[in-house]
This record gives structure tokens, sequence and C-alpha cells, in this order.
């Protein structure tokens, strides 16, 4: 055992933080670095995918545009981005207008769940629904969008009343669809967002025949 | 020429004879958690080689400069700012993979290989050593992660890197995929690591006394 070493100095408490700041520092630069270089990308990726997932749950749609809920009334957004408050109308090639797009959000199994449904007013029918965002158990939870069978219920589903999970292979009326085995939580979540967002949602769009115009071609978001 | 073996010799060994995973039993979080497929393994493989690469270059140049009150600490920003800095690339680079993967990406900082690596070897070694040793650990974790993703997928969806490999009839072992199936498949894969070890360690010695009887017996022929 040598002694010098056993002598060695303890560094000063001065020295312990200074090197933890800078390393904090060093870390925070770098972090805010690479948050900067991503966000653009990043922000992109989540509009493409909303504007993809609009598309897909509403058929036959070549444009859309975003609306919101303000003064009573549905105004068209024009500004880039998008956020929770919006839903979305989509038009035919002709500009015709189809139908609303309309998003949800709230508690999963694990963490929030997002999703879009499409809504065709004149029908009073969902026309598919697409989950945005969710940390659902991989393997089980997530069959909320792995599970082809559990997506396609959406599509043509009367909205007259709530829509109800039930137990699959027990689905005896119209409103009701088959839950997912081994991912019961989960489907009820979705539906129960659904439900939700929908119940917001119905009393403010816009009577039938006065859906917004579609603002040709400042939003040609083709596909 | 000695040193480039000894520094091949250190990257080797994370491969097999110091497995992270089947011989130190470390890292066993995302080993269990995301291993249900195949890309998933090998997408958080590539993100745990970037970390541990990343930090043990940097833990092993710093050093002398960092005092080892801290060490713990500081090691722990370090990794901490590559795994943001990987959570950030992912998501702008891959976004379908990131959402499969959710909250194991940002859970690497708290994989217990990645700081062991740091503490047991980078702080003590040169940086050609402390990074040939994590390419190495990383290249043995991969290796684990890949052989436990592509067990599971085959079975519990018979396919394997999303190609299906069993025609429709197949009827997919869903356990497989869900955490039980991950613990069965380990314990398995751990068994048949240690018996194969056994094996070879039985078969070496063996091979050491026939060597020795040879010799012995050489000896008395030539008396």
């Amino acid at each position: 055992m040598s002694h010098s070493k056993h002598h060695e100095q303890e560094p000063s408490s001065n020295r312990l933080v200074a090197s933890m700041a800078i390393a904090g520092f060093i870390s925070g630069v770098i972090i805010i670095a690479i948050y900067l270089m991503t966000f653009d990308t990043i922000k992109e990726n989540k509009a493409r995918e909303l504007r993809q997932a609009v598309f897909k749950v509403l058929p036959d749609v070549s444009y859309m545009q975003k609306l919101r809920f303000e003064n009573n009334t549905l105004v068209i957004v024009t500004a880039d981005g998008m956020d929770d408050d919006m839903i979305f109308a989509g038009y035919d090639k002709q500009g015709k207008f189809i139908g609303y797009a309309i998003q949800g959000k709230g508690a999963g199994f694990q963490d929030t769940i997002h999703v879009l449904f499409g809504y065709l007013s004149s029908t009073k029918n969902m026309t598919g629904m697409e989950i945005l965002d969710s940390r659902e158990t991989p393997g089980l939870g997530d069959k909320i969008f792995k599970d082809m069978h559990f997506v396609a219920e959406f599509i043509n589903h009367p909205m007259l009343q709530d829509i109800k999970a039930v137990k699959k292979g027990t689905k005896s009326h119209d409103y009701e669809i088959d839950a997912i085995t081994g991912a019961t939580i989960s489907s009820k979540a979705v539906v129960r967002i659904m439900n939700k967002a929908f119940n917001t949602w119905s009393g403010k769009l816009a009577a039938q025949g006065q859906e917004p115009i579609f603002e040709l071609p400042t939003q040609t978001q083709g596909k | 020429m000695a040193t480039d073996v000894t520094a091949y010799e250190e990257m080797i060994k994370g491969l097999w004879r110091d497995n992270p995973v089947f011989v130190q039993v470390l890292g066993m979080c995302p080993m269990l958690a995301v291993t249900n497929s195949a890309i998933n393994a090998v997408v958080m493989g590539l993100a745990t080689f970037f970390v541990l690469v990343g930090s043990s270059f940097l833990v092993s140049s710093f050093k002398q400069w960092i005092p080892k009150q801290v060490r713990i600490s500081l090691y722990i920003i370090i990794i901490a700012t590559f795994v943001t800095v990987v959570d950030y690339s992912l998501l702008a680079l891959v976004p379908a993979i990131h959402k499969e993967l959710g909250a194991f990406i940002p859970l690497i900082v708290a994989n217990c290989m990645i700081l062991g690596r740091q503490e047991a070897f980078a702080s003590k070694h040169t940086i050609k050593y402390a990074v040939m040793d994590a390419v190495g650990m990383s290249g043995g974790f991969m290796i684990a992660l890949l052989a436990l993703g592509s067990v599971r997928e085959i079975l519990g969806v018979g396919a394997l890197f999303g190609v299906d490999l069993f025609g429709p009839h197949f009827e997919p072992w869903v356990i497989m995929i869900l955490p039980p199936g991950g613990f069965l498949t380990l314990g398995l894969l751990l068994l048949f690591f240690n018996w194969f070890s056994e094996r070879r360690k039985q078969f070496l010695a063996k091979v050491a006394q026939a060597d020795q009887n040879a010799s012995i017996a050489g000896v008395k022929d030539n008396g």
C-alpha cells in the first residue's frame, strides 16, 4: 500500500460541483442542438401522419382543410401546424364536401391514446378509425391498430348512439363492436375516447349543406 | 502486433465468452421487453450500440478529469445525453419503429450493462480498448436480442422480419410474443448456452487428458 496514495487530497466540493455543472451544461447544449435539428422533421412527420390518417379514415377524399370551432361556428384554419382542438374536413376532386375527420385523446392502458376517425354527417356513419399515437403493450394493447378485424369494425359503423365494446363474439346490436381478446382495456379505452370526442363535436358540426367550402388552391394537400 | 491482438480480444470477448446477456445476465429489461419481433431487436441493438460506444469513448477520454466521488452521476449524464440524441434521431428518421419501441428507447439510460461497462472497463482503459470493448459488448447484446427476437417472432407470429414463413395454416403461438414468452425463451437460451459451455469445457478437459496420456505413453516408448 503506498502511503502517498492514501493521503491523496480529496477534491474540494467546488471541484465536484464544477465538474457536474460543466457536464450538465455540455449535455444540455447537445440536447438542445439535437432537439432543434430534428424538430422540423418530427413536426413534418407528425403532420404527414395526420394528413395520411385523414385520407385513410375518409373515403375518396382528395383535399382536406383544418377547422376550428370559434364563436359558435366552424372556421377554416389556414395557418401551418395542427393541434388537438382541430377537426378536419375532407373534399373530393371537385372540392365537394365529403365528411369530417375528428380526433380525440384520452387515457389508454399505459399512456394517452390519440385517435382519429372519419364521420359522414349525411349518413351519420363512422367511416373508419386510425390510432395516431399510443403506447399500449406490444403484442396486446397495440392490437387496437394492428388487429385488422377490430379496425374494420369502425368502417360504416352507425353513430346514432354511443359505441359499446363487448366481449368478442357477443355482439348483438348495431352500436356494439367486438373488443379485442386480451386487450379489453385498450379496446374499451379507444371506444370511450371516440364517444367522448364524438359527443363533443357532434353538436358543433355545421348543418348539412352548410359545411365550410373548400378554398382552392391555398390548401392543395393532395395525396 | 501484440497490442492489436489484445484489442481484438477485448472486442471478441463480448460476443461470446463474456456475452452481456447470456453470461453476465445484464440488460434484462430491454431484453425481455422489445424482443417480440426481429426488427425491434435490431433497432434496439443499434441504439444500444451507439449509446455504449459513444459513452465508453467519452468516459475513457475524460477519465483523468472525472472525480471518483461523482463518477456515477457523470456517467449517467453522458449516457442520458447519448440516449436523448438516439431518441430524437429515431423519432425523426424512423417514426414507425420509434412508435413500436415506445418507452424503451429512453429506458436505455437505465440499462445496467451500459453503466456497468463504464464503471468496470472504460474508466480504467485507454480509448482504443474502451471502444473495442464497447463494440464487442453491444455486438454481443445485439446477438442476444436478435436470437430472442427471431425465436419469438417465428413462433409467436409465424414470420421473420415481417416476412410470413408458414402460410395461412400456421396457428401463431401467441404467448411467445407476450411477456411470459420472453421469459421462457430467455430461460431456454440460457440453458442452452450454459449446457454448451459446460460441454465445451468437458471436451477441452478430455482433449487435454488425452494429450497428457499420449505424451506419457510417448515418454514410455522412448524409454
